[in-house]
């Protein structure tokens, strides 16, 4: 009997050692929230990996090899997270990592990355993941801090200072709103509100209802993503509330659109440029590639691309224009390569890393004002 | 199956040969990481069977207690500056003490309502941890300091598998002289008859109690490891799904077995890097192993080595005839 | 004052939603003393179902019922799974309603898929105005079907020769088959009653909070604590439950602090669990020695 159980242990372990016999392919791990709270995040994120991935190794791969995607689904769990950047580190052997898809397993594995000196190219929010900076830790979205920034610049253009904020309490949402909190003195901005919401409520008007009562309100922001900010949305025109509504860039994408309805008419949202490429001026650079990149995208999965997609977009073109560039597949000579990325042309935005700067994204080009005009999108700017 | 006194028996025997080979057959640092989480699970197994398996107190919100004390610990120790056992030590303590005064209104439910005080208990506490952000960093969690016993500082593989090893080993050991005495027929009555153990004197709220309390001080002890061995902490240690993964652990090993806590601990910690090729059908097969197991061997994996075990003796006997 | 009616509006809307979940618990607990976790799956099912086969050009008319149906069937499996289980003690079967659960959240993930999806509101998007608090078409609509499900429940129990072999079964299986009553098939149809009237939830929801594969958790937690502060086994009980929940937490959300919105529901059940043992309605127990 207790034999029996020695076996399956055994079986188990054999189990774990059991490897593809190894091709030469190049290693690329990936750390998406496929499914779990964030997977609205993750699944065109891992999406866009896979389309592109294959469409590097149709046209030939790169350094005469196939690029191998091997990608794990963390659920947005810091703790799932850990285990499986060990394995793609200590058992896959991969070469660069992309991911995680949240800030928590993005924080959470920062340890690892630095031990294994392996690049990690994030497609989290949270600025902590760049500031202070970590010498092989790279991300590409927009921080949250920027789109606060970009946010209360328009406001104050707008002459509207007084501020209320509701924000969903995932980490996204608690991240920016702690973000915006921070830099609104900056812009003049005074917050005179600071409502919440579960990432799983189905009625905001409890919160709305409270900032309506208040006369000076001028602008209502949203940070938060997922369902939460479309239920603020109509609970907002349901109650009638004729303040400036501003959603993050958690939300830019047709599917926000959709989810609101008739509610998003008029609503401003903060937005990469990729969800808006048609918008784009003709000189813009990033127009072609995101027209590219919809065509692609929706002609493979039909459904409508978002910001998320184009962060892991960004974010393997870093790490595959970096082997090209260090003509290795060494994670360290990687590493410098990317940090030596100069007027990248992102999805997001346009790109240039520095050795105290690993985003390096250019604001102005990374984040548009829009407003919802007619059921889509229109520049507010 | 008596085992002769209070020291090694055949299993405790096997268990350490079993816990001294595995190091050969581990390759890297991931073999070693799912070593020392099944273990870890384990042992947090090993408290909640004895709550759940031998008193019947069926607990839904073991992850929160779990996870709340492995904050107390690792914020003392990161925030604070405390040394890592001290803090390990505090947070016992002030978990034991919670879990004392949550324990003598809830353990007077019963069956469904047990288990939904236990999972309305595990789920405030977890709002709360995600919620005080100041404290714990909130939903995105918090860096953990490093883990040193008198300064010798664990930062490799090897020794936090043995300290791990020697963890589990004990829990084993210490359950075991549990259930084989006095205190652990009570346990067993109790489960089976709460009137009955009222009616031959026992003070039954009184070993509900302690054993609840030593549960949630064993969760609080192996999930304060568990952190400072990944070195981050964060919500989910503390949410509704752990809890329920805890309880699945024992219930799919084998319910009121001391190694059914322990083989149920191993298999779905380390089932889910198994099924990983399967990427987005992987949660329908977890789902439907789960109910293949609960239908078909509703004791638990452990009862295969019953009905092997059954099926010697009938042979024995037929020889013997 | 117009706060006041403002947070109630929003509290009816999702505590109707709890007290349907809640009464699909008690219609299986009352008749096989079952707690199952995998309500609100039920939910999701109806909504998410209901999006995609209208996104398959089939009408409403066609869409719902199917989705309905869908819905009844995975009810039916439950039941299936149930009766095979040969160890029916409390732990292992809470274990397998929650292990179905994960299943058919896993499978709504790979049949429909992950993102969220809503229905256009089934009446008119305008809100109406009363007293200075508004209230969508939808919101109201949600009300009526809910209170249109629990009025059809208590005819059937009381006034139809069915409903009242349904409570026989549930007061004494042993009795109820003596008088020719098979239970096999009473407790089919609770079973996918419970499942349908679920879906429905969630297919009036829809337009409301939209539907992605993971709505069901929280929902079946909190219909869940609806019926136990109802009072399990007492229909009426989880949909005062269920609605005395969703205003508390609007009423929290209002007047004291929205982070804590979430825990309302739980606090309120361990205070129902500690001073009525028996939930709000529910019969005072005795148990067997």
């Amino acid at each position: 009997m207790k034999k029996m159980m020695r076996i399956i242990l055994g079986l188990f372990i054999l189990g774990f050692t059991m490897t593809v016999v190894a091709k030469d392919n190049i290693k690329i791990g990936a750390l998406v929230a496929a499914t779990g709270p964030a997977s609205f995040l993750g699944d065109p994120e891992l999406k866009t990996l896979e389309l592109y991935v294959n469409k590097i190794n149709a046209s030939g791969g790169i350094l005469g090899k196939k690029l191998e995607l091997i990608s794990y689904d963390t659920g947005a769990n810091p703790k799932k997270a850990t285990t499986f950047v060990k394995r793609l580190i200590n058992q896959d052997e991969v070469v660069a990592i992309i991911g995680g898809s949240a800030s928590g397993e993005t924080m959470a594995i920062l340890p690892f990355i630095r031990k294994a000196k392996i690049p990690l190219v994030s497609m989290a929010g949270s600025i902590k993941i760049v500031k202070p900076v970590k010498k092989f830790v790279f991300k590409t979205p927009a921080t949250d801090r920027m789109a606060c920034q970009k946010i209360f610049e328009f406001l104050k253009d707008q002459k509207k200072t007084n501020v209320a904020l509701i924000s969903g309490n995932g980490g996204f949402g608690k991240s920016m709103r702690g973000q915006c909190k921070d830099v609104a003195s900056d812009y003049g901005i005074k917050i005179v509100a600071d409502e919440t919401y579960g990432p799983k409520d189905t009625d905001m008007t409890s919160q709305l209802t409270k900032i309506k009562s208040m006369s000076n309100v001028q602008a209502v922001v949203n940070p938060g993503f997922g369902q939460g900010p479309a239920i603020v949305t109509k609970n907002f025109k349901q109650l009638g509330m004729t303040q400036t509504l501003v959603q993050s860039h958690g939300v830019a994408s047709k599917k926000f659109i959709e989810l609101a309805g008739n509610a998003a008419e008029g609503v401003i949202v903060a937005s990469p440029p990729v969800v808006v490429a048609d918008l784009l001026e003709n000189s813009n650079p990033i127009k072609k590639i995101a027209l590219d990149y919809i065509k692609d995208y929706e002609g493979k999965y039909n459904a409508p691309v978002s910001t998320f997609g184009g962060y892991a977009y960004d974010a393997l073109n870093l790490v595959v224009e970096g082997i090209k560039k260090a003509n290795s597949t060494e994670p360290k000579k990687i590493r410098d390569a990317i940090e030596s990325t100069t007027n990248y042309v992102g999805l997001n935005g346009l790109f240039t890393m520095t050795k105290k700067d690993h985003l390096g994204l250019d604001i102005d080009s990374g984040i548009k004002m829009l407003v919802i005009k007619n059921g889509t999108w229109a520049l507010a700017e | 199956m008596e085992n002769k006194g209070l020291f090694l028996d055949r299993g405790i025997v096997l268990t350490i040969i079993v816990l001294c080979v595995i190091p050969f057959l581990l390759q890297n640092s991931f073999h070693y990481e799912i070593a020392i989480m099944c273990m870890l699970n384990a042992v947090i197994c090993i408290g909640l069977n004895m709550l759940v398996g031998y008193t019947g107190q069926i607990s839904l919100g073991h992850g929160a207690f779990a996870g709340l004390g492995a904050y107390v610990a690792v914020i003392l120790s990161t925030t604070y500056s405390f040394d890592p056992v001290l803090s390990i030590l505090i947070a016992s303590v002030v978990l034991a003490i919670i879990a004392y005064f949550i324990s003598k209104p809830i353990l007077k439910l019963e069956g469904h309502y047990l288990a939904m005080g236990t999972l309305a208990v595990g789920i405030i506490i977890s709002i709360v941890l995600t919620n005080e952000d100041h404290l714990t960093g909130g939903p995105d969690g918090m860096g953990v300091s490093s883990f040193h016993i008198l300064g010798y500082v664990f930062e490799n593989d090897i020794q936090w598998y043995v300290l791990s090893a020697i963890f589990l080993v004990f829990s084993i050991w210490a359950l075991q002289n549990v259930v084989n005495s006095p205190f652990g027929r009570i346990l067993r009555c109790i489960r089976d008859s709460e009137t009955a153990a009222k009616a031959i004197g026992a003070d039954v709220p009184y070993y509900k109690t302690y054993v609840f309390v030593i549960s949630v001080v064993i969760a609080t002890v192996a999930g304060s490891l568990y952190s400072y061995y990944t070195g981050f902490i964060s919500p989910e240690e503390s949410g509704f799904m752990r809890s329920i993964e805890l309880v699945v652990m024992i219930v799919f090993g084998g319910l009121g077995r001391i190694y059914g806590a322990v083989i149920g601990a191993i298999i779905i910690t380390a089932l889910p890097q198994f099924l990983t090729f399967l990427h987005d059908y992987e949660h329908m097969v977890f789902g439907a192993i789960i109910i293949f197991v609960m239908i078909f061997m509703p004791k638990g994996i452990v009862s295969i080595f019953d009905v092997l075990k059954y099926e010697k003796k009938k042979e024995i006997k037929k020889d013997n005839s | 004052m117009v706060e006041l009616l403002q947070y109630s509006f929003g509290g009816l809307t999702v505590g109707f939603i709890y007290a349907l979940v809640g009464l699909g618990f008690t219609v299986i607990y009352n008749s096989s003393k079952i707690i199952n976790f995998s309500q609100g799956e039920f939910v999701m099912i109806g909504g998410m179902a209901a999006v995609f086969l209208s996104y398959a050009d089939f009408p409403f008319i066609l869409a719902f019922p199917m989705a309905i149906m869908l819905a009844s069937l995975l009810g039916y499996v439950l039941f299936k799974l149930v009766s095979l289980s040969s160890n029916s003690s409390v732990t292992s079967l809470i274990i397998l309603t929650l292990g179905y659960s994960i299943f058919v959240r896993g499978s709504s993930q790979v049949g429909f898929d992950k993102q969220m999806h809503t229905l256009p509101s089934f009446i008119s998007d305008t809100p109406i105005s009363i007293f200075g608090a508004t209230i969508t078409p939808q919101a109201i609509l949600v009300i009526v079907v809910s209170l249109c499900i629990v009025f059809t429940l208590y005819y059937m129990f009381n006034k139809t020769k069915l409903g009242k072999a349904m409570l026989a079964t549930a007061d004494n299986k042993d009795a109820a088959k003596l008088v020719g009553i098979s239970v096999k098939k009473i407790l089919i149809m609770n079973f996918m009653i419970s499942a349908s009237i679920a879906a429905i939830g969630g297919i009036v929801l829809t337009p409301i909070t939209s539907m992605n594969y993971e709505i069901g958790i929280m929902l079946g937690l909190k219909g869940f604590c609806a019926a136990i502060i109802g009072g399990i086994g007492n229909p009426f009980g989880a949909v005062f439950g269920g609605v005395l929940l969703g205003i508390l937490e609007s009423f929290v959300a209002g007047y004291i602090s929205s982070e804590y919105k979430d825990a309302v529901a739980f606090i309120v059940l361990l205070l129902i669990l500690f001073f009525f043992p028996g939930g709000l309605f529910g019969a005072k127990k005795s148990t067997r020695v």
